[in-house]
């Protein structure tokens, strides 16, 4: 994965180093404005199981600023935000590699250094009585339960 | 004894006897007696498909996960162009105008179409609603849900988009739209069961190869279609999985 660019970022902005799964480290560039989720609209992805993201809705394309063919074959981590508690996904991995589904609260960081919150669902796929891939469908979540997020997530980190 | 087709309770009214067209029309294409049953609640759909007594169905998308994954049915096709979208209307006089303004104790007008109902209750989640701090009023048809708005009985209404377009202009000038679903994925269609799967083929092109006759045309009209589309295991197993991440 890339590290971030200036010349993408909107606004003034942080740094941030980002220590993700298998030893990877990427640099990110994140600012304080907030993209409101659209409403009536579902953020669907689908990944394989490591985790690479094999597919997106036109929905996940827009929020998140990049182009299909950037996300297709990148770890799901593209999104990953620097104020998310690396334990929130910890328990989302245990959960789904249980055969579970996994729902909570996701701060997600786009291209562009912005921000969105999302009520995020994610399930294995299940063919032949065996898990094939995940999938994550996100929802609009309430401004309560963004609010308890921030505040749970702030004593995690 | 005759193969058992019926078509989900929600069907449009004005395409009742299109559906009675198409099993006609079906039963002389594929030289076997196939009777056509009606059901109007879901209950007792679902009661008479729990004891194996559908062979077709034109299905809910709410209930393919149980035909798939219960009973063995397969998806065949699904009319194009044509996906379930669902709309949060309140009265135009309202001082509601977004779901973020809605508290506790509303009372929510609704029909019985359990994809529609999820896919509203799941906009209204996002103004901290659910089944457990509202009041549902149940309808039996968009127009009654409509009412209930006009009438001041409710504060929102869930509609199938579809329907709430179709209402009378004079009627949705009384009315105003507060959020429409863009989801475009989920969609009834067509499936078959055991019984009849060994027909599934020649079915499915039939059904794909309607819109190249006359009266395949004509049937399609009649059923408010432009053709229909093949739909795939995995396409169905898709929404299958996306309805089963919505519902918890
Ligand atoms: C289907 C699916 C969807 C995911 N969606 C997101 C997401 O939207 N944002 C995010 O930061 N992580 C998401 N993750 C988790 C990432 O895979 C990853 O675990 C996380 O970003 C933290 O990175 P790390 O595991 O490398 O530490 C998703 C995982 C799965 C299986």
């Amino acid at each position: 994965m890339r590290d971030f660019k200036p010349e993408d970022v909107i606004g003034d902005y942080k740094e941030a180093l980002l220590a993700l799964y298998g030893g990877l480290s990427r640099l990110v560039l994140y600012t304080d404005i907030e993209i409101p989720y659209p409403d009536g609209k579902l953020i669907v992805s689908t990944t394989d199981k490591n985790g690479i993201i094999t597919h997106v809705n036109k929905a996940f394309v827009e929020m998140s600023g990049y182009t299909e063919d950037e996300l297709i074959g990148s770890p799901h981590s593209i999104l990953r935000h620097p104020d998310m508690p690396s334990v929130a996904f910890k328990d989302l991995w245990d959960t789904v590699n249980k055969g579970e589904y996994w729902q909570g609260i996701v701060k997600n960081l786009r291209k562009d250094g912005g921000y969105y919150w999302v009520k995020a669902t994610v399930i294995p796929n299940i063919r032949n009585n065996e898990v094939v891939s995940y999938t994550s469908v996100r929802r609009k979540p309430s401004r309560t339960k963004v609010e308890d997020a921030k505040r749970l997530y702030a004593t995690l980190k | 004894m005759p193969y058992q087709f019926t078509v989900s309770p929600d069907f449009s009214p004005d395409h009742l006897s299109g559906w009675y067209i198409f099993n006609t029309w079906l039963q002389k294409q594929l030289g076997e007696a196939v009777h056509l049953e009606m059901y109007d609640c879901f209950q007792t759909q679902k009661a008479v498909i729990e004891s194996n007594g559908i062979d077709l169905i034109y299905a809910n998308p709410f209930d393919a996960a149980m035909l798939v994954r219960k009973k063995g049915f397969r998806p065949l096709a699904r009319p194009v162009g044509v996906s379930d979208e669902a709309i949060i209307a309140v009265n135009a006089e309202s001082l509601i105008y977004d779901v973020a303004d809605l508290s506790s104790g509303i009372k929510i007008a609704v029909t019985d179409d359990p994809d529609i109902r999820l896919m509203g209750m799941i906009m209204l989640e996002a103004g901290d609603l659910n089944l457990n701090n509202t009041i549902i009023i149940s309808c039996d048809a968009y127009i009654l849900v409509a009412k209930q708005l006009l009438k001041g009985n409710a504060d929102v209404g869930v509609f199938l988009a579809e329907a709430y377009d179709g209402l009378s202009n004079i009627v949705k000038s009384k009315l105003r739209v507060i959020v429409r679903s863009e989801i475009s994925v989920i969609h009834h269609g067509l499936m078959i069961g055991p019984k009849l799967a060994h027909r599934k083929m020649d079915i499915l092109e039939l059904l794909v190869g309607m819109k190249n006759n006359d009266k395949g045309q004509d049937v399609l009209k009649s059923l408010g279609f432009r053709a229909w589309d093949k739909v795939e295991d995995e396409e169905m197993e898709f929404m299958i999985d996306l309805m089963d991440a919505l519902s918890v």
